[in-house]
This record gives structure tokens, C-alpha cells and sequence, in this order.
């Protein structure tokens, strides 16, 4: 094949999609133009940027000391925790031992002395997303100080290492709480490295399965803001304690509305 | 009858059948996880030594997962053609890796024993092929399906268009569709991913397809991917459904936890069939009405796996897709995570077997060629993965715009990669799309995607969720 030296050089080369003005409409990587039948230099640079970060994410370990510092001031105490997997490789390769709890820290959890007990247990844990953690945990217990009943016990705030989402169990557990908000980095999207999740359980124990959870899923100021996630979690709580269950069992009524219109901007 | 094999001064002992398929399976970590890979290399070389030598019948007399306990393993035995399967019943295991690759075993040849080979010989003979094996033998076995165009011709490659969005945002949907469209793909179906469950908004989403179907007059068909109750519901409703989607997998407890089993999917095909929505008849005179997806994994993830590889689990889910006639089925090859495919040379090889295994039982298999974030994979390696597929004669991939799914948060293929291994490999959209990608100017006599203007017909006359936008 003879390839004239004008079309090398012709800008016309480069394709681009005149719908560009639907973009507006979604994040998702349309009107991106093609070379020949190919991607442009420029997306490929963009994409591999995003998995970059979204694989930084996932492999990023949570400094756990900042955020306990962090923690502190919102006053919340603070006692940390490690699940079986003893590192991220074997973590990803296990996820049952990123759901049970290191024979050390079930201990320790066992030995926190009450003074009365818990209605309302925070767990943090790192996830697939340390980001997520280090982002938005802060600013999202700040608003839901302002939501939290003042005669609910709250505990200790537990920061989990290695953890999966049905390591709150175990940890609720050990400490006896009435329910459990265990808060979590959600798999990394290319689009959203830093997504927060949110598994609400009531009477946590072992051998619980997803279906008597509640989620509350894409915390992140670019999806369900912090207020807004704040304000469903305190709700489907307070329901939960009223109605002494969580999961499939609790429907979530409180402003799905609101929400869905609030997440469609982003 | 006991499995042994001597190396040296070593004699390797396996347990029963279903210990030596997963101990010949090439190593992946969800064999690890569920604990019956092999330990060593030389054992794992033992086992498909040992694995050469069982007879074909073996597999209807040894069964892995019981046949009272297991609707799966009942469908497969009560379905097995012995007429079909006595050209192959004398054979090994091993000699039927040979026979396979042979030329005797041509096209029309394959397509006469399919209905005599069950999933767990075909499982098991793709355990001694090595990659290109499964390549070539996968290129000579063709399954032909129709709703409103042809699918799986050879020399064919049709496209899922997936234009999904976190919320479910019309006009995002719309924008996403427009997109794939007008870069040809959508052949294989235009099927969405719903984020809502809600039985009202999914009509809305049926309307939403239909309308743009019908508008440009596209000889392709739609799918909403929610559990099959809620598609039964809509279709008592009246929503405009052409294929039923269900989440299948290799055994009963497995379906069980996807609320389904095979009398479901039966009610299911019924009541889309009953539409009669499908404009283009296969040999039988129907149209194929239902939709599958599957992965390598599925089955240890509710933990319904019986000491059965995940691969041998996987071959079975295509004998439920198999008895229900699919236009299309899809080995959802990277989707589920590390602790099931490590790593880009696993899901390479799972997405190569998987294709072989639905293809020589006679299933219209395309693969959505993905990874997950938390996965050691990239680009790359779906590159690779989609370029070996369809050299294989893989029947679709999906069309995502620029391979980022923002709703589901993975990445798979895009437009572009389509139009790569359409141009690389000499491949064609569906016959009767085609002809629709022409008239509409999207793409040339050559069969090469053009230029769009923004005075295209469908620039100007935009899908109705999207006129405000013009």
C-alpha cells in the first residue's frame, strides 16, 4: 500500500464525532473521535492515566495513623483492627480472610471494657479503596454527628486493615452491638477511584450473607454527596432499631427522589 | 475405577474423576480458593496424563455432581444424544483431542455430534489444549441464531451495545446508543444494565430502546439485563421485550441463588416467544428469544461448586443455555475478580476455553473480554484476549463507549475495538445490519466505518430523549 505523504499529515486524519454536545448528558467516553478506525493518541493517554489511578487506589495501604488523628477531632475514639489477610496480595487472592477478624485483634476487641452497651458501631475499613477512606470518612462523620440520636451509645470508631465489607460482623460481634455501619473503599471504578460504600447491619454476628445488609453505595462529593449519604444512613438506622431488622427486609424510603435527581448531575 | 498415574518413582493418586479435572485445569487462583488445584506442576501434568486416558463414556457413568440432588446433571444425562455421541464414544479423552483437531472432524461433523458430547467432556478435553487448540477447533464448529438479523456467520463478528449509566439517565443512555450506532455496533443486541429494579422504570427503558429501534428502522433487537421475574412481569405488562436476559451457572444450587432454575427460563422463553417479535426464523422456524450470562466462578461464589474446577462448572451453565435456544450467551470472562482469574494470562486462557467449550456443544458464545481494577490486567491483555477470540470466530464482544462501563466499573471492549478486529481480520457485522450500517452512510461500499457530518440523518433527527440536546 502507497500512502501519500498529504494524507500523513492531514488533519483530517483525525476524526472527530460532531455530537460532541452529548457529553452533557453522561461521563460515559463518547464523541471521542477516531484515527482511522482507532482511538486517538490523547484518549488512550486519558484512559491509562484513569486505570493508573484506579489501580493506585487499589494497592494504596490507608495511613491509619492520619486517620485516626482525623478521627479524633470529630470526637469519636478510635481502636484499630486487622483482618487474616496478612497483605494486599493475599488479601486479593482471599477474601475470606478479609472478612474474619486477625486472632489479636478479636481479642483485644473482646477485652474493650463497656461501660454500656453500643447501639451504633462505626467500622471503617480500607477496602478496595484506601482513597475512599482517607477522602471522605471525616467529612462524612462530621454530618452524621449531626443526624445521630443523642441517647444512642456509639463506642469506639474501628479502623479495620485489609478488611472486607462482612468483617463488621465479626467486629460487631466481639463488641456487642446492636447494629453496625461498617464504611468502606468500594472497587475502584476508571472513572471513580475513590468511592465510599456504606453496609448498614443489624445485630451483626457471623455467617450474616449481603441479603440482611443495606447498602448505600458511591459516596463521594462527584456522587451521593456526604449530607445526603449521612442523612439515608441515619434514616434506614433509625428504622432499623424501630423495626429491629436490616437488609432485604428494611426498605429504604427515605428521599431515594432527592438522591437519584442530586446523583444525575454529577 | 481409580485414577493413578506413575512418573519415576511417584505414583500420583486421584481421589475420583472430578479431582483429576481439577487437578489437570490449568492453575488459576479460584481453584486455589476453592482448594482443588494441583499442588505441584508435575502433579497437575499427572493429572491430565491421567485425564488422557478415561474413556469418553466415563462421563456419563461417573458423575460429578449428583444427579438426584442436581436438576443441572439431570438436564445433561436426560438430554444426551447417543446416536450423536456413537461417532465419538470409542474414544479417550486424549484421542479426542486429536480426532477434534483432525480433519475429520470438519464443520458439518461437529455440528452432528454436539448434542452427544456433554459439558464435562468437553471441559475435560479442552484441559489437555493448549491455546491454539482451542483456537482452531473452535473456528471449524458454527452456531447460526436469529431474532431480527443473523448472528455467528463465519466470517462474522457481531457487537453487544451497552450503553449503560449509573442512574439510569435516559438521555445518558440515549447519548450512549447515538454513539455506538453511528460506530456501527449494536448487531447483537442494544441491552442495558439497569441500576433501578423498579418495575415502572424498566418499562421506560424497554420504550426507550424500542422507540430507537423503530425509529431508524435498525434490524437489531433489545435486552434490559434485570432478573427474569421482573422481564416475565414487564412482558404480562406489554413492554416491547425482544430477548429475556438471565444470569445462568453449572448447577442447581448455583441458579438457586440467582432465584431461577430451568422451568423459569422455560416459562420465560415461552412468554417472550409468545411476542413473536422476531422478524428472521432459524432452521427451526422460531426465532432465538433468550439472552444468557456467565462466568468462571459463579458457581464457588455461592458456594455451589461440589469440589468441581470452576471451568467444568462453567461448561455445564452452557447446557442450560443449550436446552433454551439463545441468540446469544456471554462468558462475562474478567468480570468477577482476582480470587477467581488472577491476572491477564488467566482470563486469556479462561475466556479461550470457554469459547471453545460453548461453541463445540453448540452454543452461540460471545465474550464480554473485561477485567476488573483489583485484577493484574490491562489494556493489553484484552487486546490480546479479543484478537485470539475472534480469530477463533468468536460471535460478539461488547461496544462500550471508549471500554469504561461507568455504571458496572469495569472495563471491556469499546466501538473502536470492533472496528479494529472487523478491519484486522476481515470481519463483517451481521448480514441484514450491514445493510442498514450502509443505507444509513455509516458505512462505506468497502465495509469501512465513514466520517459522520453533523447533517447525518441521525443528527438531525436524534432519538426523542435526546431532541433538546440538538
Amino acid at each position: 500500500m502507497t500512502v501519500k505523504q498529504d494524507n500523513i499529515t492531514n488533519i483530517d486524519a483525525f476524526n472527530i464525532d460532531p455530537w460532541q454536545q452529548l457529553k452533557s448528558f453522561t461521563r460515559a467516553r463518547i464523541a471521542i473521535g477516531r484515527v482511522g478506525s482507532s482511538l486517538p493518541t490523547s484518549e488512550v493517554l486519558d484512559f491509562g492515566l484513569a486505570h493508573a489511578m484506579a489501580r493506585d487506589a487499589v494497592h494504596l495501604a490507608l495511613d491509619v495513623s492520619a486517620l485516626e488523628a482525623d478521627i479524633k477531632t470529630q470526637q469519636f475514639t478510635t481502636i484499630q483492627a486487622k483482618s487474616m489477610a496478612p497483605d494486599r496480595a493475599s488479601y486479593l487472592l482471599r477474601p475470606d480472610w478479609g472478612r474474619r477478624l486477625h486472632e489479636q485483634s478479636l481479642m483485644r476487641l473482646q477485652n474493650v471494657s463497656q461501660t454500656k452497651p453500643i447501639d451504633f458501631l462505626i467500622v471503617i475499613g480500607d477496602g478496595l479503596s484506601s482513597l475512599a477512606v482517607s477522602r471522605h470518612v471525616v467529612p462524612l462523620l462530621a454530618e452524621m454527628r449531626n443526624h445521630l440520636p443523642s441517647d444512642w451509645h456509639t463506642g469506639p470508631v474501628v479502623i479495620a486493615s485489609q478488611a472486607r465489607v462482612a468483617i463488621g460482623d465479626e467486629i460487631g460481634q466481639a463488641l456487642n452491638a446492636k447494629m453496625v455501619a461498617m464504611l468502606i473503599g468500594e472497587r475502584p471504578g476508571l472513572s471513580s477511584p475513590d468511592s465510599l460504600g456504606i453496609y448498614l447491619t443489624y445485630q451483626p454476628k457471623l455467617g450474616l450473607s449481603d441479603a440482611d445488609r443495606n447498602c448505600i453505595s458511591n459516596v463521594r462529593p462527584e456522587g451521593l454527596q456526604y449530607d445526603a449519604a449521612a442523612k439515608k444512613l441515619m434514616w434506614l438506622a433509625k428504622e432499623s432499631m424501630r423495626l429491629k431488622v436490616s437488609g432485604v427486609a428494611l426498605k429504604d424510603e427515605s428521599d431515594m427522589p432527592e438522591i437519584a435527581q442530586q446523583t444525575s448531575l454529577e | 475405577m481409580t485414577y493413578s498415574y506413575i512418573a519415576g518413582a511417584h505414583t500420583y493418586q486421584f481421589a475420583d474423576l472430578k479431582t483429576v479435572m481439577a487437578k489437570a485445569t490449568p492453575a488459576r487462583s479460584g481453584d486455589f480458593l476453592a482448594g482443588v488445584a494441583a499442588e505441584t506442576y508435575a502433579e497437575r501434568m499427572a493429572a491430565r496424563m491421567c485425564l488422557a486416558q478415561v474413556p469418553l463414556k466415563r462421563f456419563l457413568e461417573e458423575l460429578m455432581i449428583p444427579y438426584e440432588t442436581d436438576e443441572v446433571t439431570r438436564l445433561i444425562i436426560d438430554t444426551h444424544d447417543k446416536q450423536a455421541f456413537t461417532e465419538i464414544s470409542h474414544l479417550t479423552v486424549g484421542d479426542f483431542r486429536d480426532w477434534l483437531l483432525s480433519d475429520i472432524a470438519d464443520t458439518a461433523t461437529l455440528k452432528r455430534v454436539a448434542k452427544g458430547i456433554t459439558p464435562e467432556m468437553a471441559a475435560a478435553v479442552s484441559k489437555l489444549m493448549r491455546n491454539q487448540d482451542l483456537i482452531l477447533v473452535a473456528k471449524k464448529c458454527t452456531v447460526i441464531t436469529t431474532f431480527r438479523n443473523t448472528i455467528g456467520l463465519p466470517g462474522h463478528i457481531s457487537v453487544r451495545l451497552q450503553p449503560n449509566h449509573p442512574t439510569d439517565d435516559t438521555r445518558g443512555i440515549a447519548a450512549s446508543m447515538l454513539d455506538g450506532l453511528l460506530y456501527g455496533a449494536g448487531d447483537a443486541v442494544i441491552g442495558i444494565n439497569p441500576a433501578t429494579d423498579s418495575l415502572p422504570a424498566l418499562m421506560e427503558l424497554y420504550y426507550l430502546i424500542d422507540d430507537v429501534i423503530n425509529q431508524y428502522n435498525i434490524p437489531t433487537q433489545s435486552c434490559i439485563l434485570t432478573h427474569v421475574t421482573n422481564q416475565i412481569q414487564l412482558i404480562e405488562r406489554g413492554a416491547p421485550v425482544d430477548l429475556v436476559f438471565q444470569s445462568i451457572a453449572g448447577s442447581e444450587k448455583a441458579n438457586k441463588s440467582f432465584g431461577i432454575d430451568i422451568a423459569l427460563l422455560k416459562e420465560a422463553q415461552s412468554a417472550a416467544l409468545s411476542l413473536n417479535r422476531g422478524t428472521v426464523k432459524n432452521e427451526l422456524g422460531e426465532s432465538n428469544v433468550m439472552y444468557f450470562e456467565t462466568g468462571q466462578g459463579s458457581a464457588l461464589s455461592a458456594n455451589a461448586n461440589f469440589g468441581v474446577d470452576q471451568q467444568t462448572c462453567e461448561a455445564r451453565a452452557y447446557a442450560v443455555a443449550r436446552h433454551l435456544s439463545p441468540l446469544l450467551t456471554n462468558t462475562v470472562v474478567g468480570f468477577i475478580g482476582p480470587e477467581y482469574l488472577y491476572d491477564g494470562k488467566q482470563i486469556i486462557r479462561a475466556g479461550l476455553e470457554d469459547h471453545f467449550c460453548g461453541k463445540l456443544l453448540g452454543v452461540p458464545l460471545g465474550c464480554d473480554v473485561c477485567y476488573t481494577n483489583h485484577a493484574e490486567a490491562d489494556q493489553d491483555d484484552m487486546d490480546t484476549l479479543m484478537t485470539l477470540l475472534a480469530t477463533a470466530g468468536l460471535t460478539f464482544i461488547m461496544g462500550i463507549p471508549g471500554a469504561d462501563d461507568i455504571m458496572l466499573n469495569y472495563q471491556t471492549t469499546s466501538f473502536h475495538d470492533a472496528l479494529y478486529l472487523r478491519k484486522v481480520l476481515g470481519l463483517r457485522a451481521a448480514p441484514e445490519f450491514e445493510r442498514w450500517l450502509k443505507a444509513m452512510n455509516i458505512m462505506d461500499a468497502h465495509g469501512q466505518v465513514q466520517p459522520i457530518s453533523h447533517v447525518h440523518h441521525m443528527l438531525q433527527n436524534m432519538p426523542k430523549h435526546l431532541l433538546n440536546a440538538a
